[in-house]
Formats: structure tokens, C-alpha cells, sequence
């Protein structure tokens, strides 16, 4: 029950470390850039939006920071993070409404893959250690590990979508010719335009994966209670699971929410590449053009995705190691 | 960018070997200080890993201190004909400016060396610093510098890195340099304090308590002396995640366009949809370089955790044959 | 970091008769876990076999696949390991690890595996209910009791005990002492039992090897090595527990400590230390020499130095193996099995 507990806590404090971020970042760089956002829409915007803004960025203001904080917060909290400048009038909320959808599809899926044919080829590449498999994954995986998304994410547009052709490589669907519903050439369309970027975002994060699970699995593999099982004559999967695998993975899986941050960067970049309209690429929209309202808005949801997965990955923790659940 | 592979979880760098049965060591306990260095320069020689990631890291650094010797023309400017194929006068052809991509490549090496040393150094040392003062100061220091550190561990970066250099009109290669030093220091920093708490049972350490040396003196000369495969791992962590936030960075057009870097290259190659106009090789050549260097700093960090932990070492099986 | 090969187990070699308890001493790094594990064919790379044999009930076990020795291992020949919290699986409740060894060996019934569980459970002194109990819920002397009674699951004619009780405290240590004494009396099983703990040992085994560096230093019936130890290590030992009720004596210990098993020196490994060195101890490897019904690896008791001796030193007999002796145990369904091995750990 302590450990709950104490994870809900950091889950707070976290998240409340990005809501200060999110406050006094455009508040401590030189020159409010707010100012210079709001000037260019000046005239444009009604009192209410006008607002919203100056609690959001805290222009125009003659309350004390103190003040300025709690105000943040209050607008923060009842959802309401102004209007997109960049969509203007629609407001942040909408904008990010539709474009979560494509971002959850592409990552979410791809890191569940991503996930469990990594730490099964790191389980085998280590219980079949000295064997062809182990021979090459270390050095392929360690290479591909090193190498940026957004490249991978070139040069599959350079071999299939430019010179073979096979694949689009723009977009979520074909814009002009496909409306968005419940029909099957749409789903094909989703599809295909899909299988790239998720490839991309497949080859580069599989490789920490596959490493991680080989490393831990070949420390679990020295362990008594492995030799034990040996002794005991228990059949080699077995062994290789339910002894090795189960307490291999533990150390894992706060590992795997960790470098969430990592996967989000990742999908942020290979949105970019292909122009993929997930919420990555709406955020470097949103920067380009200085929308202020739509990145911090933007960040706060990628923060609390995060923290989510966090949760979870202990919520695991805590259904596969029975000391976590009795113990504190 | 992906997490560092490799970096050991609980590390044991006095080089016990994971046996059956601890040998058994004549004469006095060594130092661990004394013998670190040459191990790793030995260990390095044999583990084909970290020959490859040497060679790689020495071409580069060449390529960063004397451009001039290996690309003759200037990268700036633009002087030839734009959208050159490759040939013998330009290596990889020209920009869509009329650049010669060789010279920007070998010149734009200077840029992305300097971040990742500078980036590289300064994180870890900030790592050293507070993980391991939070594993000795314990206490309310240790939760405080513990939640401080995590707290930032999980708060995505790269969105945060893209905020501050978007708010910050994308600034030249010190911003860059500064802005990734401060948010990416937690990851080593942990694993740093996980070590300096194992370590402070040691016997070693008990002993020099029980002499009577200050804290400080402790932990400047008998703790991190044998942290230093973690701490050179940890710098190569951090250099590592440099080379592809900075890169990155630029690619998005945060970091200063006009300077020579292999991310602004893509940021040109890109803009000027270098791909789908038959230019492939402005978009190729700087992120297989930046491919290479980043494989380097990842090689050299897994021969060094594969030498650090001789469990994870090559295992030749063979077969047991006589009866 | 790369020292080279080292030779933890060089020329042991002794039969094992059904139903005898041999006790292994000697101090850390001598190779006695190695030599258990060898026997046990649970070696693991760098370790390896490179030579002898080890034959149990008729069969030779070294070179089997793991699934060859399936049918073997746990049913007839079974291991306890040193300490209980890491040979048991944290994550799986001490039932489940019952079940799964039993099922490994083709017991498939519900009932059948509860009942045997249970059984074997209350023969240590644990009460049943603790099936469902994880490792970590369960106190160290309950953990390794545990283990021992899933080493009895299937009343195997071997039981391989790597310093089962030295994770114990004294209390705790005498009290399975005798436990185990017991079941191998009830139930019939030979046990070969590894301890640096000489004197616990001796209470309770037929005969006693002690090994020093890797090699049998003294190997004979328990009195006569415990009552007059011959080899000057065995002395030493012996002397470095005084009894708690003799007279008072200067406590003395062996000076230096254990050579390089990656440079083992040329003559008698353990010359360095030896109060009653010779010059020629220095140059010249004693073999094995019989000293009564005692084997001593010591040049003391060399034809040419010592009493009466039987000529059998330890050379092997024509027809035989590289190395050493090697016998074929006699069947009746007991454990028979000679270990004549070099066992070398790759560190």
C-alpha cells in the first residue's frame, strides 16, 4: 500500500514540475516572447481569449507572480489553455483532439510491438548465448540503437516511397482523394500511409529493448535458483521463462517507462519526416509558427502520457513480484 | 534517440569476475585506482567492439581538428553549380545553393565534436556531482537530489528541449550546449548514485572511516577513482545523447542555421526536399555520419560494460566430448 | 579480468557406497563448490569439464545433454544449494516450485502433488500450510529446511549439499545438522556434503576429504582424519578450532594464504605455508599415499619417507582413464559414482 502511495506521490510532484515549467518558462526567458506573439494577433482576439493568454503567459499583468501561479493553475485545471494561434479560432483543446488519435495509433502500437518482440528476441539472444543469434544481435542492435530516427525515417522514404515507390510517404491518408470514416479503403489508406513511420519508430527502438532484456536475462541466468531449476531437471523453456524471463523482466519495466521520453522524441521526429499529423508533428507546427498556447498544452499531455505509462509499468511491477505487494 | 544499451545496472568495477569460485589472490589487495587505466587500455586492444568505436571517434576528431587537410574547398560558399552528382572535384556533388557537400560535411564535423565533449563532460560531471553526493550525503540531501533527478528523468526532454530553444528563437551552438547540459544529466546521475551506494560498505571505504579521513577526502580519492568505468561510461552516455538531441535540434531548425553542422545540412536538405528532387546524398551523408558517431560512442560503451561485467562477455560453447 | 585458466579441481577421484555420507572441507577457493557442481554436471560456461568421468548408478553422466539428464537428476540424484534465498525462486511460491519439479518428472496429478508436497514438508518440520508461502515470507532456517525437503521429493539415492548451513546461525546450524542426519538414516540416501566447517561435519559423516587448492589434501574414514589428521593442512585446520573444553591453547591459523590457481606453483601446493616443509616439497607435486585406510597428499608420507605403506599411490591401474582412477559402482539400485576429474574455471 506504501509503495502505491509513494508512486502516486512522484506521479503528483511530477507532474506538477512540469506545470511550474510550463508557467515560469516563458516567464524567465529574455524579453516575454508572449509579447511579441501577442502584438502580431493583436486586434484579432476577443477578451476573453485575450484572457485566457495573459494567465497562460503572464503579459499584461499587474498581479504578483503568487497570484499569476494560482490563476495558472485554476485555468489549467478546468481545461481551458486558450486558442490555438496557429488554428486560430479553434481552441488547443480541438486542435490536439484530432490530431491524438493518429500519435496514440502509430506509437502506442508500435511500441507494444516493439516491446514484446524485443524482450523475446533479448530473452532467446540470451538463453542461446554463443549461439548464432547471440553472435549477431549485440553489435546490430547496439549500431541501430545509435542511429537517429529521422535518418532511418529518410532512407526508408529514399528506398520505398521515392525509387520503389510501393509506399506513401506523406500524411495520414491521402488528403485529397480519401474522406475520413468508417470504411474499408479509408482503413487500407490509414494503413498504408502508416507503415513506414511505424517501421521507422519500429527499427530504432527495438534495438534498447532487445539489449536491456539480453543484459538483465544473462545476470538472471547466473543466478542459484537458475541452477537449481536445472538440477531440479525441469524442461529448458520452462526454465528459460518461468525462472529466468519472470525475474529478468522486473528491473525491465520500470526501464521501459523511462525511455518513453525516448519513444516520444522518437515519434516526434518521425512525424516530422513524414509529415505524419500526430501531435509530434503538431508540436513543431506549433513552434515554428510561436504557438505558445498549443506547445505548452502539447507538453503538458506528453508529460502526463508519460507519467501514465509510469504508473502502469508499476502496476506490473507490482501484479508480477509478490515482494513488492506485501513488502512496505 | 534511444536509451544508452548497455549501461550496467549495479555495477561491480573492482573487476571481480562472475565465477563459480572466487580465485584466490595472492599477496596484499591492490588499490583499485592503480590498475583501472591500464586494464582499459588492454581490455580495449582485445574487444573488437571498442577498436571499432576508437577507429570511428579517431577519424572524427581528426576530421574536427583539420578539416583543411581533407576537404579543400571552403563550405560556405557557394560558388559551383547547384545540384552537382558526385564526382572526382565534388566528393558528394553540390547543395542546392551551389556548395560543395564534402567540404560542409568534413567542416561541419568541428560543430557536432565540440557539442558532444563539451555537452559530454559538463552533464556527466553534474552526474558525478550530484549522484554521488546524494548516495554519501544521504538523508533529506539524497531524497531531495533523488526526487530532483527523477522528476527530470521522466519529464520528456526532447519536447522540453523543443520548447525552450522554440521560446528561445532557436539560439547558436552555446544555447544548444547549455540547454541539453541542463536537462540531460538525470540519467547517468542515477545510475552514478546506484554505484556510490554500493560502494559505500566497501571494505576499502570502511577502512579509510575508520583511519579517520574526512568525508571529502573519501569521496574524491578512494570513491571515484573506482567509479571511473562507470564515469567514463557515463560520459559516453551523455556525448552520445548530445550528438542526436543537438543534431535533431538543428534538423527542426532550432539551432542556428548558418552554422557548419551536419544537423543543419539535414535542416537545408530537408527544406529544400532534398530526397523527392534527386539529391539524396545532402540528406544520406550527414546522418550516416551522424549514425557513425553515435555508433561509436554506443560501441565503445557496450565493449566497456562487457568489460566491466565478464558475464556478458563472447561465450565460445563447445561440447563436452570425453566420457 | 583475463588471468588465464584456472584449474579449480585437479585429480579428485573417490567412490561413493549407497547410503555413505562424505563430508568436503576446506576453506574458500579450495574448489569443493566447484567440484560439487561438476558432479552435479551444473557447471556453467567459462567452467567446464576437461576431463575424467563421473559415473552414477552405471552410468556416465559427463557430456549428457540437459534433457538426458532429466531422467536422472532430482529423481535419483538431488542438490541443495548454500543459501535457500537465492536458490529458491523469488517469484514463485515454494508450492509452485514443488509442483514444478514434480511435473517435470511426469507427476501430473493435483492431489498427488499436494499430498507428496505436504509430506515432504512436515518430514523437515514445516508445517504445510507455508505452500503458499514465497521464499521471502519465510524465515532463513524455514528456507533452507524448505529446500531440503523439495531435495526429498522424490527419496533420491543422492543428495549433494553445498554448505547448507552456512548461512545459519549456530543454533540453527546444529539443529539441520541432525535433521538431515536423520532423514538420510530414515530414508537411506548417500550424501555428499561440502562445508568449510570442519568439526560440524565430522559429527556426522562416514568419511572426510579435505581439499586445499584444488586437489585432495587428506580423504579417509571421519575418525581417523579428524582424530589424527596426518596432512600438516589438516593439522592446521584442526588446530585453528580449539575445543571449548580442552585446555587453553594459543589460538594458531595457517599463515599466507591460498596459491594462484591460474599459476599453481611447481611442487606441493601448499609448501608456502607449511610448518613442516622440505626442499624437495618445493620441486616435487606429491601424489596421493595411502597412510593407513588414509590417502594423504603429502610428501611426509611418501614410500621413501613415511611408516608402513601400502604401495598404491596414485598411480592408475592399466586399462583406465587419463588421470586416474576410475571405477564402475556396483548396481542394486544404489548411487555408485566416482568423480575423477580436472575440473577448470575459466576466470
Amino acid at each position: 500500500m506504501r509503495f502505491a502511495l509513494r508512486r502516486l506521490g512522484f506521479f503528483v510532484i511530477t507532474l506538477w514540475a512540469a506545470l511550474t515549467l510550463n508557467f515560469l518558462l516563458p516567464r524567465l526567458m529574455p524579453g516575454n516572447p508572449a509579447l511579441a506573439m501577442l502584438s502580431k494577433f493583436h486586434g484579432q482576439l476577443g477578451p476573453g481569449t485575450l484572457h485566457a493568454l495573459e494567465v497562460l503567459f503572464g503579459v499584461n499583468t499587474q498581479k504578483g507572480i503568487v497570484a499569476q501561479y494560482f490563476s495558472y493553475l485554476h485555468q489549467v485545471f478546468t481545461g481551458n489553455f486558450g486558442p490555438s494561434l496557429d488554428f486560430y479560432p479553434e481552441s488547443v483543446t480541438s486542435v490536439i483532439g484530432s490530431a491524438i488519435w493518429w500519435t496514440v495509433g502509430l506509437v502506442g502500437v508500435t511500441t507494444v510491438l516493439a516491446f514484446i518482440l524485443g524482450t523475446g528476441l533479448g530473452i532467446l539472444s540470451a538463453w542461446r548465448r554463443g549461439g548464432r543469434l547471440d553472435s549477431v544481435v549485440p553489435p546490430v542492435f547496439v549500431i541501430t540503437s545509435a542511429i537517429p530516427y529521422f535518418w532511418v525515417g529518410m532512407v526508408l522514404v529514399l528506398i520505398f516511397g521515392i525509387t520503389l515507390g510501393w509506399l506513401p510517404t506523406q500524411g495520414g491518408y491521402y488528403v485529397s482523394t480519401d474522406t475520413p470514416g468508417l470504411n474499408l479503403t479509408f482503413f487500407q489508406d490509414v494503413l498504408s500511409h502508416a507503415f513506414l513511420p511505424a517501421i521507422t519508430l519500429l527499427i530504432t527502438t527495438i534495438g534498447t529493448w532487445i539489449l536491456t532484456m539480453r543484459n538483465t536475462m544473462i545476470t538472471t541466468l547466473a543466478e542459484d535458483y537458475v541452477r537449481m531449476a536445472r538440477a531440479k531437471g525441469l524442461p529448458g523453456r520452462r526454465i528459460m521463462t518461468d525462472y529466468a524471463a519472470r525475474n529478468a523482466i522486473l528491473p525491465n519495466l520500470t526501464g521501459f517507462a523511462m525511455s518513453l521520453g525516448f519513444v516520444v522524441s522518437g515519434a516526434i521526429l518521425i512525424e516530422y519526416v513524414f509529415n505524419y499529423p500526430g501531435v509530434g508533428f503538431l508540436l513543431l507546427q506549433a513552434v515554428q509558427g510561436e504557438d505558445y498556447p498549443l506547445e505548452q498544452a502539447l507538453f503538458l499531455l506528453i508529460t502526463v502520457a508519460v507519467l501514465f505509462a509510469i504508473l502502469l509499468a508499476d502496476i506490473a511491477t507490482a501484479l508480477l513480484d509478490p515482494r513488492t505487494r506485501t513488502a512496505g | 534517440m534511444s536509451l544508452p544499451i548497455g549501461m550496467p545496472t549495479a555495477p561491480d568495477t573492482t573487476g571481480q569476475a562472475a565465477g563459480t569460485e572466487p580465485g584466490p589472490v595472492a599477496g596484499r589487495p591492490r588499490p583499485p585506482a592503480d590498475h583501472a587505466l591500464a586494464r582499459m587500455g588492454r581490455a580495449i586492444r582485445h574487444n573488437r567492439k571498442a577498436t571499432t568505436g576508437t577507429v570511428l571517434l579517431l577519424i572524427f576528431l581528426f576530421a574536427a581538428l583539420f578539416p583543411g587537410l581533407i576537404a579543400k574547398d571552403s563550405p560556405s560558399a557557394d560558388a559551383y553549380a547547384p545540384k552537382l552528382g558526385l564526382s572526382t572535384a565534388h566528393l558528394l556533388g553540390t547543395t542546392a545553393y551551389g556548395q560543395d557537400m564534402w567540404a560542409q560535411l568534413v567542416y561541419g564535423t568541428r560543430n557536432v565534436m565540440i557539442i558532444a565533449f563539451v555537452v559530454g563532460l559538463a552533464a556527466t560531471g553534474i552526474a558525478v556531482l550530484i549522484g554521488v553526493a546524494a548516495a554519501y550525503l544521504g538523508g533529506l540531501w539524497d531524497g531531495s537530489l533523488s526526487l530532483l533527478t527523477d522528476v527530470l528523468l521522466v519529464i520528456p526532454l526532447f519536447p522540453l528541449l523543443i520548447i525552450i530553444a522554440g521560446y528561445a528563437h532557436g539560439g547558436g551552438t552555446l544555447v544548444l550546449i547549455l540547454v541539453i547540459t541542463v536537462t540531460s544529466w538525470s540519467y547517468t546521475a542515477r545510475q552514478l548514485r546506484s554505484q556510490a551506494l554500493s560502494l559505500r560498505h566497501r571494505d576499502f571505504l570502511e577502512a579509510a572511516r575508520v583511519r579517520g579521513e574526512r568525508r571529502l577526502y573519501i569521496i574524491v580519492v578512494e570513491v571515484i577513482p573506482t567509479m571511473t568505468s562507470l564515469i567514463v561510461a557515463s560520459f559516453l552516455t551523455n556525448a552520445l545523447y548530445a550528438v542526436l538531441f543537438a543534431s535533431s535540434l538543428q534538423f527542426i531548425g532550432l539551432g542556428d542555421p548558418n552554422t557548419q553542422s551536419w544537423g543543419t545540412m539535414l535542416y537545408w536538405a530537408q527544406n529544400n526536399a532534398a530526397l523527392q528532387t534527386g539529391q539524396p546524398m545532402w540528406a544520406l551523408a550527414p546522418g550516416a555520419c551522424i549514425a557513425a558517431l553515435g555508433a561509436a560512442f554506443a560501441l565503445l560503451n557496450y565493449a566497456f560494460d562487457e568489460i566491466g561485467n565478464p558475464a556478458l562477455r563472447p561465450v565460445r560453447r563447445k561440447r563436452v566430448t570425453r566420457a | 579480468m583475463d588471468r588465464g585458466t584456472v584449474r579449480a579441481v585437479q585429480d579428485v577421484s573417490f567412490d561413493l557406497d549407497p547410503g555413505e555420507f562424505i563430508g568436503v572441507v576446506g576453506e574458500s577457493g579450495c574448489g569443493k563448490s566447484t567440484l560439487l557442481f561438476a558432479i552435479a554436471q551444473l557447471l556453467v560456461p567459462p567452467a567446464e569439464i576437461t576431463g575424467g568421468s563421473v559415473t552414477f548408478q552405471g552410468r556416465s553422466l559427463v557430456g549428457l545433454t540437459d534433457r538426458q539428464l532429466a531422467a536422472v537428476r532430482w529423481k535419483d540424484l538431488s542438490v541443495v544449494m548454500q543459501s535457500a534465498m537465492n536458490a529458491l525462486n523469488p517469484v514463485k511460491s515454494i508450492g509452485a516450485q514443488f509442483r514444478d519439479a514434480m511435473r517435470a518428472h511426469g507427476v501430473t496429478s493435483k492431489p498427488e502433488i499436494a499430498a507428496r508436497s505436504a509430506e515432504v514438508l512436515r518430514m523437515v518440520g514445516i508445517d504445510p500450510v507455508h505452500l503458499k508461502s514465497y521464499p521471502f515470507q519465510l524465515s532463513g532456517g524455514m528456507r533452507q529446511r524448505s529446500m531440503i525437503a523439495m531435495a526429498m521429493l522424490f527419496t533420491p539415492d543422492l543428495v549433494i549439499m553445498d554448505e547448507p548451513t552456512s548461512a545459519l546461525d549456530v543454533v540453527a546450524q546444529r539443529s539441520l545438522m541432525v535433521q538431515i542426519k536423520e532423514l538420510q538414516e530414515r530414508l537411506g540416501f548417500a550424501i555428499i556434503f561440502v562445508t568449510h566447517d570442519m568439526s560440524l561435519v565430522s559429527h556426522f559423516s562416514d568419511r572426510l576429504m579435505v581439499m586445499y587448492a584444488g586437489q585432495v589434501a587428506e580423504f579417509g574414514p571421519t575418525r581417523e582424519v579428524f582424530d589424527a589428521p596426518r596432512h600438516p593442512y589438516s593439522i592446521g585446520l584442526l588446530e585453528a578450532f580449539p575445543s571449548i573444553r580442552g585446555p587453553r591453547l594459543p589460538l594458531t591459523g595457517i599463515p599466507g594464504s591460498p596459491p594462484d590457481l591460474a599459476r599453481p606453483p611447481a611442487g606441493c601446493r601448499f609448501a608456502p605455508r607449511c610448518p613442516k616443509v622440505m626442499d624437495e616439497c618445493r620441486t616435487t607435486s606429491p601424489a596421493l599415499y595411502q597412510a593407513g585406510r588414509v590417502q594423504v597428499r603429502c610428501l611426509l608420507h611418501s614410500p621413501d619417507h613415511g611408516p608402513d605403506q601400502n604401495l598404491r599411490n596414485g598411480t592408475p591401474p592399466p586399462g583406465s582413464a587419463t588421470g586416474s582412477v576410475n571405477t564402475v559402482a556396483a548396481g542394486g539400485g544404489a548411487a555408485g559414482s566416482v568423480a575423477t576429474e580436472e575440473g577448470s574455471g575459466d576466470e
